[in-house]
């Protein structure tokens, strides 16, 4: 593979990968059924003794 | 496994001893001797604690046996590099606004002690900073001990190892000249094992934890020592010249060199200045306010972000230079996007304290918590400006750049490596409160002080120096030498020389407060006032 090649694919292929993966982590951190788990996962360092 | 730990120091003992009979200069012969003392050290230690009564465990909160011991280590270690990082950086203050103190010796050189300073507050102070406060952070939040008996320890004096060799190097003249990664070779090579060690260590504890959710904090701590472990490797490789000396050739040549260098330097700021003490802000805000963080989303959200942007943006130190326009405008753009995941994490720390703002009046160490998100958010709003070409095109090799970088350093990474200490201390020697909350106060407002006589002078200084290169008279010729415009830098100088002292004043208040605080004293004038350490009060 020419440089050309690689740096066709990486700005394409590569650019919509890494969006999407983050699409995907937005949505996985807003989803409303994950709500109750981020809200006890905030308060783990506040119930070490229990 | 106890026995294969001696083997392995009786091994470093006789390979440091023939690379210093063979060595080809004078600084590899030292470093061989020293590599095999410390490994003599570590032998002897190892043999002693077997035949030594193994300490009855103490169960920490939730019955479990928490690997304090180590935190302890760390704090002391911390504290200590700290306070000599500051105090070569006040000596070459000083040097820079009065060169006579470069003494005329080489060892003495402001060459020489930049590097050592640098170092010595980034990977000293700073790196002894996230490898306590990630044991300790990893331990609590996973609810399980540290993972390993002995690797942890071989983590904590392998990096010290590091350190010694690294700074003695630096006087003697070594260094691959690549900026924050100056150790050569050899000294690289030893770092990546003891940093796939400590890998592995913060993995093995991941892997054992009690807790089901990986807490946000240690995600930060894992992309820092997974991104750092990258680029360290990748900006070292070089061939060197002898196994027996210590000069080695990049492998990379011209612009792909510098490249990779900025591509390095700019993610040790984005990983080990920033993420790792995001981490540290994760855990210790919350744990000081005791209020969960503000948004466990956009912690999320932010991290990712960060994760994303944050390795693009290095072409930024290399505006007008031979690199190609496009990856000039490439490092911009992604620096310009930062803004929003910086600042993202900024609010988070900060709206963590509402509902309890009351305690920025009554508890110090918060204060210091609060000022450093604040300090975060300035720098991080600065940078993306000041990587606009166009800025970039004044600000560029002035001392803007390093009232920048001081803004971060101290402000940020200073200041909430201060508040995780103060708030570690009374936790990892189990006493009720700091020696002092009023010296807290005092080193609070001394070293505040003391930055902002730092940066202002340096803002003022650089883009005096700025406008002054770029200034042309009406037959177009440079209206200023450049001696004009050191001479004019002058008093600037001095003033963050002065600053510099007080900042290394109150890092002084710091150790004497938490060195009395270890020793269980409390300030007679303050019984009944002070802030109590919550696991106390609990009743342990």
């Amino acid at each position: 593979m020419s440089f050309q090649e690689v740096s066709q694919f990486a700005q394409t292929y590569g650019l919509v990968y890494l969006v999407v993966l983050f699409l995907i982590v937005v949505a996985y951190a807003l989803w409303p059924k994950n709500k109750d788990k981020f809200d006890k996962a905030a308060h783990i360092p506040l119930e070490e003794d229990k | 496994m106890n026995l294969l730990w001696i083997a392995f120091s009786i091994i470093g003992a006789v390979l440091g001893l023939l690379l210093s009979a063979k060595a080809q200069d004078q600084v590899m012969m030292i470093h061989g001797m020293i590599f095999a003392a410390a490994s003599v050290f570590a032998a002897y230690a190892l043999i002693s604690r077997h035949y030594r009564a193994a300490p009855t465990p103490v169960e920490g909160p939730g019955g479990i046996v928490y690997n304090t011991e180590i935190v302890r280590y760390g704090v002391v270690a911390s504290t200590f590099w700290g306070v000599v990082g500051f105090l070569v950086g006040v000596v070459i203050a000083f040097q820079l606004a009065f060169p006579v103190l470069n003494l005329d010796l080489p060892w003495t050189s402001f060459g020489r002690l930049r590097p050592l300073h640098t170092s010595a507050v980034i990977f000293a102070f700073g790196g002894n900073i996230l490898l306590t406060t990630s044991f300790h952070v990893v331990q609590r939040t996973s609810r399980a001990r540290l993972a390993g008996d002995l690797s942890p320890w071989f983590v904590f004096w392998g990096y010290q190892l590091f350190i010694v060799l690294a700074a003695t190097g630096y006087v003697l003249g070594a260094t691959q000249g690549k900026e924050y990664a100056e150790p050569e070779w050899y000294v690289d090579l030893w770092l990546t094992v003891v940093w796939v060690v400590y890998l592995l260590v913060f993995l093995g504890t991941l892997w054992k934890r009690q807790e089901k959710h990986i807490y946000v904090a240690n995600w930060f701590y894992l992309a820092f020592i997974v991104t750092i472990a990258m680029l360290h490797i990748v900006n070292n490789l070089s061939m060197p010249v002898s196994v027996f000396g210590i000069k080695s050739y990049s492998l990379f040549s011209g612009v792909q060199d510098a490249l990779t260098q900025w591509w390095y330097g700019h993610n040790a700021v984005g990983f080990f200045l920033t993420a790792g003490f995001l981490a540290i802000m994760y855990y210790f805000v919350p744990k000081r306010a005791e209020r969960p963080v503000y948004s466990y989303r956009l912690s999320i959200i932010h991290f990712w972000a960060l994760i994303f942007l944050y390795i693009w943006a290095g072409p930024h130190h290399l505006h007008y230079t031979a690199l190609p326009d496009w990856s000039q405008t490439l490092g911009m753009t992604f620096s310009i996007m930062l803004w929003m995941p910086s600042w993202g994490g900024m609010i988070n720390g900060l709206m963590t304290l509402s509902g309890a703002w009351d305690k920025l009046r009554t508890d110090p160490v918060i204060r210091f918590l609060v000022t450093s998100v604040a300090f975060y958010g300035m720098s991080t709003f600065e940078g993306p400006l000041m990587s606009v070409k166009a800025v970039n095109a004044l600000s560029h090799y002035t001392d803007w750049t390093i009232g920048h970088v001081h803004s971060g350093a101290l402000g940020w990474v200073a200041y909430v490596s201060f508040g995780a200490l103060y708030f570690l201390v009374p936790v990892v020697w189990n006493r009720k409160s700091l020696y002092s909350d009023k010296l807290v106060s005092l080193h609070f407002w001394v070293s505040t002080i003391g930055i902002l006589l730092y940066i202002t002078a340096m803002w003022v200084s650089g883009i005096l120096q700025g406008l002054m290169w770029r200034a042309y008279d009406s037959f177009g010729f440079l209206e200023y030498s450049f001696s004009e415009t050191v001479e004019a830098m002058h008093p600037f100088y001095v003033i963050r020389a002065l600053g510099g002292v007080l900042f290394l004043i109150g890092s002084l208040i710091m150790a004497y407060n938490l060195w009395r605080t270890a020793r269980g004293d409390v300030r007679s004038t303050e019984v009944g006032a002070l802030n109590l350490n919550p696991e106390f009060a609990a009743g342990r």
